[in-house]
């Protein structure tokens, strides 16, 4: 009797995924799918035929957990079995660990989404074959790690090239580098923010991608939405933002709590509000609903799947903590930092931070990118200010020479103590907003689990 | 109270690591003080003054960076020779280190040139160099500790006309192998260290405000001494994760 290259790496992975939970590995580890690679080079590929409903992968420089988190919440309604990696674990190994977990189950996984780490999208994309890719941003990041953003794009061009012509791509109209990825060879879903009030005064500073992908030429843009995204156009070639198919027409900002969205598509609008605040999430919330329509989802199930949807782990996540409510605004890059700031402005009360910066393996060691973040805002708004981190004196030069008296803010490199001083001086009734960096995050989360504040589950279920 | 005017090159092209953090130093250093700073910005196509007190050219991505060579060339690197001899201060850092120099050869052999403000040549490796850097520099003749990060793929070797900037005690540096760091002429200075540069290295901050205050005002002006125990605690912590990263 012969078994189907299928069959073996579905028999291998039942095998090591039993092996792994008898030696009680804790959550996040990419071991198992290490192994199983070791084993069997083709698993993922192997393991990603046998999903009948195919996969979607999403990838961005900031927003994929989120979306993804929003992507999953509508594919719910569907009751599609679906598998998918953890947030963090987004490289090879984090969904070959994945898949192997999945296929324990009976019924088995019909259909897999996958958050996927800018850097890997060429390699797992060519093993998953998914059927929808979405591709949301790219900003700079830690250029220490995954150095220039155009060698990125120039990666995710060059895999787009090699796809089937039936592989669905979503893709955000508003970020030029990420519209021009469109080749003309298979079909695209585009969306983008339209409504006209989504307007900054002008780009942030260090805007990325603000020339034509083209000929070179500085874009103009009508209208800034957010980072280096908007209404944009070249003078100098014609080349101009395309028309989005799904288009958030209207965003209500409803402080630092949500948004409501009206969202136009070819199936009609999408109305909900959605628990998660600031602009970035709108484009969060837009590119779902593109990603659901184009796997098929019922139209009429996407709004409600949106509002349902709860925020992923550190981002916009509240929890309660000796009575006061504390949320954390993961923020782990200039846009992403940027966009925290404005978030968080849109309380109308003095603001109580806890600002945390490390600079490990997965925050990027070179810290510099703080210098790019517009803090500058925040001076005026300020109630107090505690800052932490291994590398919190660095932060602290940031608000000095942003003009912040330096007697205004407590320097606490310890993030336990530094949370105990931020609580300890926050009024009554009042909100605690956390801005950490992704290691830095998880220090803090593990904190408030050790206090009952949190939920420790790895899983986003 | 003086003035002290700064011109900022290419703030749009070449602003890559941060290079606004090194501008806010200056400005605070001297508001500190009853000084003040005003910084032009001079863009791709713009005429710039030869008379500057202190000119800042940062790094940019490769496209950003080829782009702005062409211009440097054309616009501006006439000003900048003028400048530099009349004692203005030049500050260039990571790519704008690389265009100060004599230029740039790719792996494919293409060149970019450079304006041969410092006697430094460049020539792409084929890994980047990357990393936390401490440096030994010659303050006003004493050795002063200098820290930033490194990120680049260029070799720098000097000729004989600049010396080093530093000479590096952890890291890379111009070229991994002869152990020095940057390159100065008179009171041109082109590194690889950002970080940015100037805030966690205050010492150095101010040796360059003080030339660029002697260019504003026609003679030494003494700086007063200002509170930096946040400035060298953020020093002392990037020393320290030197350390713990070569242990872990
Ligand atoms: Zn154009």
């Amino acid at each position: 009797m012969t078994i189907a290259p299928r069959g073996l790496s579905v028999a291998l992975a039942r095998g090591i995924g039993a092996l792994s939970r008898r030696l009680g590995r804790g959550g996040g580890t990419s071991a198992p799918g290490r192994v199983l690679l070791w084993l069997r080079p083709k698993a993922i590929q192997e393991l990603a035929s046998t999903l009948t409903r195919g996969s979607l992968v999403i990838s961005a420089t900031n927003g994929k957990t989120t979306t993804g988190r929003l992507i999953g919440s509508c594919v719910a309604t569907e009751r599609w079995r679906t598998v998918s990696n953890r947030a963090g674990a987004n490289l090879v190994f984090g969904v070959a660990t994945a898949l192997l977990d999945a296929v324990a189950d009976e019924p088995s996984p019909e259909f897999g989404l996958f958050e996927v780490d800018e850097f890997a999208l060429p390699e797992l994309v060519t093993r998953l074959a998914p059927r929808v890719v979405v591709l949301m941003n790219l900003f700079r990041d830690q250029l220490d790690r995954y150095g220039e953003l155009e060698t990125i794009a120039e990666s995710w061009a060059r895999m787009i090239a090699r796809l089937p012509a039936t592989t669905i791509l979503v893709l955000n109209a508003d970020d030029p580098a990420i519209a021009a990825l469109a080749d003309g060879n298979r079909p695209v879903v585009f969306f983008g923010v339209e409504d006209p009030s989504a307007r900054l005064d002008a780009l942030p500073h260090a805007a990325d991608s603000t020339r034509c992908r083209v000929c070179a030429s500085p874009l103009v843009y009508d209208r800034v939405t957010l980072g280096h995204m908007g209404d944009w156009h070249c003078t100098h070639c014609g080349s101009r933002r395309p028309t989005p198919d799904v288009a958030a027409d209207r965003v209500t900002l409803l402080g630092t709590t949500g948004i409501d969205l009206e969202i136009s598509t070819p199936q009609g609008a999408v109305t909900a509000r959605v628990a998660l605040p600031g602009m970035h999430n709108a484009y969060n919330a837009t590119a779902a609903v593109a990603a659901a329509l184009a796997l098929g989802i019922a139209h009429e199930h996407i709004g409600p799947a949106l509002a349902n949807a709860e925020a992923a782990f550190g981002r916009s996540e509240r929890v309660m903590v000796s009575g006061h409510e504390v949320v954390l605004f993961l923020a782990k890059n200039p846009a992403g930092a940027n966009v925290t700031v404005q978030t968080v402005q849109l309380d109308p009360d003095p603001l109580h931070l806890l600002i945390a910066l490390n600079d490990r393996t997965a925050d990027g060691n070179d810290v510099s990118w703080i210098w790019d973040v517009d803090y500058e805002p925040l001076l005026e708004r300020l109630g107090d200010l505690v800052i932490t981190g291994d590398r919190a004196y660095d932060m602290g030069l940031r608000f000095v020479y942003a003009g912040l008296d330096r007697a205004r803010m407590r320097i606490e490199p310890d993030p336990e103590r530094a949370l105990d001083a931020a609580l300890a001086q926050l009024p009554a009734g009042r909100c605690l907003y956390v801005l950490p960096t992704y290691t830095a995050m998880l220090g803090l989360r593990s904190i408030l689990v050790e206090r009952g504040a949190a939920n420790a589950y790895w899983h986003d279920d | 109270m003086s003035t002290v005017r700064v011109c900022h090159l290419y703030p749009n092209e070449l602003n890559i690591y941060a290079d606004r953090g090194n501008i806010a130093v200056l400005r605070r250093r001297l508001e500190w003080r009853g000084h003040e700073l005003s910084v032009v910005d001079a863009e791709i196509g713009d005429q710039i003054p030869d008379d500057a007190d202190m000119y800042y050219l940062g790094g940019g991505q490769d496209r950003d960076q080829i782009i702005v060579a062409g211009d440097l060339a054309q616009t501006k690197a006439e000003a900048l020779h003028r400048a530099a001899a009349g004692g203005s201060v030049v500050l260039a850092v990571c790519g704008g280190y690389q265009l100060a120099g004599h230029g740039y050869t790719g792996v494919d052999g293409t060149r970019m040139p450079g304006i041969g403000l410092l006697d430094a040549d460049t020539v792409a490796g084929t890994t980047r160099l990357i990393g936390d850097v401490v440096i030994s520099v010659d303050v006003g003749g004493t050795p002063v500790t200098v820290v930033g990060f490194e990120n680049h793929a260029g070799r720098t070797t000097l000729g004989g006309a600049s010396a080093p900037f530093g000479t590096v005690r952890h890291g890379h540096g111009n070229n991994d192998i002869d152990g020095t760091e940057g390159a100065i002429t008179g009171r041109v200075i082109g590194t690889y260290l950002h970080g940015p540069l100037l805030p966690k290295n205050p010492q150095l901050a101010d040796m360059l405000l003080g030339w660029a205050l002697e260019h504003a005002t026609g003679g030494p002006v003494a700086l007063a001494p200002l509170d930096d125990a946040l400035e060298m605690q953020a020093h002392r912590a990037a020393i320290a994760r030197v350390t713990e990263r070569r242990s872990a």
